[in-house]
Formats: C-alpha cells, structure tokens, sequence
C-alpha cells in the first residue's frame, strides 16, 4: 500500500485542462521535488493534495482512501508568503496547533496547559533556530526566519505530508543554504514525506529523492487550453544527487519557456 | 533643485506649520468680531472671546435654575452617553455580522445583498419612523446611530476580512481548526484593529446623528442646547458648544487611535510609519 496514490488524474477548470493524464505512487519518507515552467499546473497539483481544489476525473488517494477535499492536520503546508499569523508572536504562532486541540471552544490555553504548550513550542523553536524571537512579531522578522517559522508551526501537527510551495523563493542565496540543511534535518528526522515547488532545479536536485517535472506534452495550436500539463520526468535522485547532463540543460531551458523541446513523449 | 515631494518638515516645525492654520482663523475671527463689535456693542452674531468665555463658564459651573443642575455636564453626559451606546452597540454588530459574513460563505450569501440595500438608506430619512416606532426617548436617538453605522462597519469589516490571504485560512486548517476556531483565532483577531479604525471613522457620522436626533427630540444634551438656543441668536453658546463638541470628537479619537496602536502594535507596523 502505498502513502499517496494517484490513477488518471485529471483537473480542470470548464472547458480549461490543467493537468491530465497523472499517476504515480508515493511511499512514505519520499521528499518529491516539483518543477516545470509557470502556470504548468504545479500549483493547481499542490492545491489538489492539500484539499483546496477537487480532482475533476480519476484517482487521488492516501492510505487507500480518497483524498479528503478540504485541508486537514495530516497534511502540513508552507508558502511562499502569508504562511504565518501576522497577529501572533512567534511563540503563539507555533502553540496555535495544540491550543487549537486543546480547547475546541476557546482555542486558548491556560494555567498548566498552556505552559506546557509553552515549553513544546519553546522546544520546537529552538530547534528551527529561533529560540531568541519568542515574543517577537512576524512583521519583525526576516524573510528567512518567518519561514522558519512557518515551517516549525507546520511541523507543530505532525503532519504525514507536508507540502511546501516554493518556500525559500523569497529568500537570499545565503539564507536559502540554511534553509536546506533544515528541511533536509526535520525531514530525516521526522520521517516526513514532502513536496515540495521550486524554480530552482539545482534546489530540486539537492534536497529531493525523486524529481518530477511537469510540462505540457501535447499541443494543440487552435486550442490551447485542449491539453493539459503532466509528469514528463520522473526521475529517482541518487546519492550523488547531480542532475543528468541532458535533463538539466532541457529543464533549464523550459524555465525559459522553451517547453517545445518536450514533444517527444518519456514516461 | 529637489522634488516637492522629498521635502518633509521637521518634528518640531511640523507642530509649528500644524499651529499656522489655527492662528489664521482665530485671527480673521478677531478681526471680524471687533468689526462688528464696535458698529453695535450689543452684536450676537460674532461675539468677543471674553463673552464666549464667561457664557460658557457660566454654563459649565451654574445650576441652572429650572433643572437644579449644571446644563454643560448634564448635557455633555446625556450625549456621550447615547453616542457610546450607539457605537457600542454597532461595533458590536459590525463585528459579529463582519466576522460571519466574511469568513462563511454560505452567510453572505444570505446576509450581503440585505447589508448593502439597508447602508443605502438614508438614516435620517427613516428618523420619523423610529420617532414613531421607538417613542422620542433615549431608543430612538441610539438607534438612529446604529442604523447609520453599524451596516457601514459590517461592510468594511466583511470586505476586510475576505481580503485576508486564504494562505491563512488554509494553514489554520492545516493545523487542525475547526470553522469555529478559525472565525475566532484568525479572523477576529485580525479584525479587531480594522474595527477600531473604521470606528473612528463612523465616530464623525455618528456625532452628526446623534446631533440631529437631539435637535429634534430631547430634553438635554449637546444638540439640544445648540439647537434651543438658536432661537435667540445666543452664538455665544452655540459657538463653545461647537468647539466643544469638536474636542469630544478629537479625545475620543485620540484615545481609540492610541488603544489600537497599544493593543495591535502588529497591525500598525504593517501600516506604515507615515504621519
């Protein structure tokens, strides 16, 4: 039984295709990285395993059961942007989670049980790195440790999947580095299973175990919006996670929006 | 040469360029006045500083002989009290309504089109029906403040709150809330601010309400005296009155403005630091 299974998928809005033809199979602890030009569907994919949009014809299930079709605690997500409470502290932010559990009228804590939720959330800070910006708010932050942030209050469920939609997109070179070497730590050591957008193939590289890309294959010239996007590479990333000569010349080049390199069908 | 708009005064100067203004009009006032003044002593239309001043000491500090007590408290209380019931009561609406129409869809579906129509009434134009309906006491006067501000605090709060990013929404899903807890964690949090500030600006409508009403139907209260002593041309009066009832309005926005800044520092950092 596999974690996250999909057969046929299809998405589309009216008479637009967006995605078609999609299957594969997930295993638990895989972090699948996702890239392919903008507006080829990778967002619209994210969305559907997160719950906001429905699949509109064939397959889409977790644990054998069809994907529920609003978000849930079992799937974590982080943006780009807005991922955190911007009238929280940090500390409130990451405690969110299990004030939420823990009092289904109020979703506040108090007395012992905040305090222990305090010290959970104190721990989980400390971990992402920042245990000095407890009572800071969002807005006082940098665009790294807001994502830091935002990861360590995604995590705070414990999520099976946690998604993640370009979010180091924003962020410096520098900072990016961190930011991978903390994905790559929580993933290890939670046993998560990610996905994870991103423009930077390189980044796909680095941090992925499987790479898909997601590319038109079949155009129609006086219809454009007859075929949608699909998985034209998917691709296992080995220990020495360097991209293929060829594939990362090709991928390059449809992020430049050169996507007619891809007629000829893979999969 | 620099551009206009690079140009920014200084914090002490700025207080001085603020103070020009005023000067001007107490200056044109003056002139005017003893214009006046010295072609009939006996002049009300504009009368001197020194006879506004004892009038209105006079009204703040004597008992009034028919009542016993003194008119400027008893009317500054008997106002202040109907407009922060009036407010009160809106805010409160604005709020509950705002929260409900904005974070559920299937509410304002139901509720937005009958928000809409209803702001569009004029709330003076219906003033006769609640005259009719609630009697010439207190009620009618608060809900005239109410019909004329709580739907404007609806509408700003509902379209604040679908204004905010659905990325919020979905990540307090995310992390397990219940709708419940979404309207109440996310959204309301966030419109608290947002409420404080669309208040301050209702307060301005809600004096002019409030001062109608009173002009109308009412035995005590600002609106009242103004409009009472209009029939003796008593500008004496009515002018301190006016400044007044201006530096009510300018108190309580001063002390709203400072609550939000105190209470959602979060809120204000986003704003911007222009003043």
């Amino acid at each position: 039984m596999s974690l996250l299974e999909a057969r046929h998928l299809e998405k589309r809005y009216g008479d637009q295709i967006v995605l078609e033809r999609i299957g594969f199979r997930v295993e638990t602890g895989e972090f699948v990285t996702l890239v392919g030009a903008s507006g080829c569907g990778k967002t619209t994919f994210l969305k559907l395993l997160l719950g906001t949009e429905r699949i509109s014809r064939g397959a889409l299930t977790l644990d054998d059961r069809p994907l529920p079709d609003e978000p849930g605690p079992d799937r974590g997500v982080v943006f780009q942007r807005y991922s955190v409470f911007p009238h929280l502290t940090v500390l409130c932010n990451v405690m969110m989670a299990e004030e939420l559990a823990g009092s289904r009228w109020l979703g506040k804590l108090f007395g012992a049980a905040r305090r222990r939720a305090v010290e959970t959330a104190r721990a989980r800070l400390e971990e992402v790195g920042l245990a000095h910006a407890l009572h800071k708010y969002p807005h006082e932050l940098s665009g790294g440790m807001q994502q830091r942030l935002a990861i360590a209050q995604a995590l705070m469920m414990r999520p099976r999947i946690l998604l993640l939609d370009e979010p180091f997109g924003a962020l410096d070179p520098g900072i990016r580095q961190d930011m991978h070497a903390l994905i790559t730590r929580l993933w290890r050591e939670q046993q998560l299973t990610i996905f994870m957008i991103t423009h930077d193939v390189k980044e796909a590289f680095a941090l992925g175990t499987r790479l898909w890309v997601f590319d038109k294959i079949r155009h129609d010239p006086q219809a454009p919006e007859a075929y949608g996007a699909t998985i034209t590479y998917d691709l296992a990333i080995g220990e020495n996670r360097r991209p293929p000569e060829d594939l990362g010349r090709t991928v390059d080049a449809m992020n430049e929006g050169w996507t007619q390199t891809f007629q000829e069908t893979p999969i | 040469m620099k551009r206009l708009i690079n140009y920014t005064p200084s914090r002490g100067s700025r207080w001085l360029i603020g103070l020009v203004p005023f000067g001007i009009i107490a200056l044109a006032y003056l002139v005017l006045s003893n214009a006046r003044l010295a072609g009939n002593p006996n002049d009300r239309l504009l009368p001197s500083p020194a006879t506004m001043v004892e009038t209105f000491t006079q009204l703040a500090t004597q008992a009034s002989v028919r009542t016993g007590t003194i008119p400027l408290w008893d009317d500054t209380f008997a106002s202040l009290e109907r407009l922060g019931l009036g407010i009160a009561i809106s805010a409160l609406i604005g709020l509950v309504v705002g929260v409900l129409n904005g974070g559920l869809p299937l509410m304002r579906a139901k509720l937005s089109p009958l928000v809409t129509v209803v702001s569009l009434i004029p709330p003076m134009a219906i003033l006769p029906v609640l005259f009719i309906a609630f009697g010439t006491g207190e009620m009618a006067k608060v809900a005239l403040i109410v019909i004329g501000v709580a739907p404007f605090l609806v509408r700003d709060l509902q379209s604040h709150a679908m204004r905010l990013p659905d990325e919020q929404l979905i990540k307090a899903q995310t992390l397990g809330a219940s709708s419940w807890q979404v309207l109440l964690r996310v959204l309301l949090p966030q419109l608290m601010p947002r409420l404080m500030a669309s208040t301050r600006l209702a307060l301005g409508s809600a004096w002019l309400f409030l001062i109608a009403a009173e002009a109308i139907a009412a035995q005590e209260g600002l609106g009242y005296r103004i409009f009472l002593v209009r029939r003796y041309l008593a500008m004496d009066v009515i002018l301190p009155y006016v400044v007044w009832i201006t530096l009510l309005a300018f108190v309580i926005d001063r002390v709203l403005a400072l609550t939000s800044q105190r209470l959602f520092p979060w809120f204000h950092a986003e704003e911007g630091g222009k003043s």
